[in-house]
């Protein structure tokens, strides 16, 4: 007990003193995770649009592949990784291997397919709403996947924030293709993972507080777009 | 049995008119909702109302005649051609509930000019004025989707006036709507057809046909039972269905 308590109060003097390590760490995480879910959304939103819209040959597959997809668990999205980006990959040649870019491409894979299933989602629904009206306006079909994107950005936005807290909270993946390297690759949860089996709880714990602080944040976030669609009704 | 043409008002060419239909049939689950329409409007001042009671195929019609809708038989044309994407702009549309985007009241009607190819530069002037013919200034700003349903439907008519269409259609557009919004919605239908737009109304109430019409198409289970001038149709119609339905019996 004495032991876990003097770990917190060590926590709590590395997150006030602003560690070095643990600045570090925590900007590599925010840095990886909130690049792959800008990668992320910039796939996910465009091919949940085209399969809520789009009527073309091979979309119930394209529909089953991301349903799949939302699924993996992450450990295995890492596996696939790290068989595209080690020496003998397709990827090989890029050696991209243990750096933050087959982090972010990992975490990328892990979001791009929950932004696509709730951006089909979202927009199918809006589509059956204003189909009528925008065939009335004669708009085309990249008009018309726009404007509907633009009607869900409330609906969007949470699951893009939903996507930054699974891409954040995520180990799995990115221990395997990241290998947690100490200043280069290593992020709050991977270091958690580490420091927890060698003992050392004081980081550990200062990165959890942090962790737990930013899935308040994200929370907060999406209730405050929801209160905000409420409110003007651009819901 | 129709009686004859009345479309005498002015018959300038336009990118819509004349509205031409021949042979309109429409099955649904083997039940018959529009069967061997022909119609043709062709005047821009005028108004057309399409009455008949419920279930007569009158919304169908319209939604055929604004190229919504393809029919199973017959075909529609807009000045001589089949309606499509690049000329929708030219026939507006109102239906009986208001579809808004959840924008301001302002940026529905700039939408709408936007998908029209209006320069970024005209379209909050253009808009301004769209909002203000139809007495929505104080909420130009307000979220469209928050206003009361009257506002809703004077916005969802401003949009479609904002392009001057060459013909309007507008779907039962005052069955939700309170009193004084009803007045204003068609005070300012009548403004658009003295200006020279064509009108095709969807309507049930009577009332509102009396005071708009210049001519009436009476529809009775899909079929057009009378096509003729409002006056006339309402002094002596000439089918029993059509009297009946004046004297507001129940038609079977």
């Amino acid at each position: 007990m004495a032991d876990i308590s003097n770990a917190f109060g060590e926590a709590i003097r590395l997150i006030a003193a602003a560690d070095p390590d643990l600045i570090e760490i925590v900007g590599l995480s925010l840095r990886v995770s909130l690049t792959a879910v800008a990668v992320a959304a910039g796939i996910g939103l465009p091919l949940g649009a085209l399969l809520a819209i789009a009527r073309f040959p091979g979309r119930s597959a394209v529909n089953v592949l991301v349903n799949t997809l939302m699924g993996l668990p992450p450990v295995v999205v890492g596996l696939l990784v790290y068989l595209m980006v080690s020496a003998q990959g397709p990827m090989g040649a890029l050696q991209l291997l243990y750096t933050p870019t087959a982090m972010i491409i990992a975490q990328a894979i892990l979001v791009a397919p929950i932004l696509a299933a709730l951006t089909r989602q979202t927009v199918s629904d809006l589509n059956s709403e204003y189909d009528e009206q925008l065939r009335a306006w004669g708009v085309g079909a990249w008009q018309r996947a726009g404007t509907l994107l633009w009607e869900g950005r409330f609906s969007l936005l949470t699951a893009i924030l939903a996507g930054f807290g699974r891409a954040i909270a995520e180990v799995g993946a990115i221990i395997i293709v990241g290998g947690n390297i100490n200043h280069v690759t290593r992020s709050m949860t991977t270091a958690i993972a580490l420091e927890t089996s060698k003992g050392e709880l004081a980081l550990a714990m200062g990165l959890g507080l942090i962790l737990i602080a930013i899935a308040f944040a994200v929370n907060a976030a999406v209730m405050a777009v929801s209160a905000t669609r409420t409110r003007s009704a651009f819901a | 049995m129709q009686r004859t043409a009345t479309d005498e008002g002015r018959s300038l060419p336009t990118q819509a008119l004349p509205i031409l239909a021949t042979g309109l049939r429409v099955v649904r689950d083997g039940r018959v909702l529009v069967d061997d329409v022909d119609l043709k409007i062709t005047s821009r001042d005028r108004t057309t109302a399409i009455i008949g009671p419920n279930g007569a195929g009158k919304s169908l019609l319209m939604r055929i005649l604004a190229g919504l809708m393809v029919p199973d038989a017959g075909a529609v044309t807009w000045a001589g051609a089949p309606p499509n994407r690049a000329r929708a702009q030219h026939v507006g549309v109102v239906f009986q509930r208001p579809v808004l985007l959840r924008r301001s009241a302002l940026a529905n009607v700039e939408y709408v000019l936007k998908i029209a190819g209006v320069p970024a530069h005209d379209r909050p002037s253009r808009a301004a004025v769209a909002l203000d013919e139809a007495g929505l200034t104080g909420v130009a700003m307000s979220p469209a989707r928050l206003l009361s349903g009257g506002e809703q439907q004077r916005l969802s008519l401003a949009r479609a006036l904002a392009l001057s269409p060459d013909v309007l259609m507008l779907d039962e557009p005052t069955a939700n709507v309170d009193p004084a919004s009803t007045a204003a919605i068609e005070r300012r239908i009548g403004k658009a057809r003295d200006e020279g737009t064509c009108v095709v109304l969807v309507t049930q109430d009577l009332g509102q046909a009396r005071r708009l019409a210049s001519d009436v198409v009476f529809m009775h289970e899909g079929r057009i039972r009378e096509r003729t001038a409002a006056e006339q149709f309402f002094a002596q119609p000439t089918t029993r269905e059509a009297a009946m339905f004046l004297k507001g019996e129940i038609v079977l």
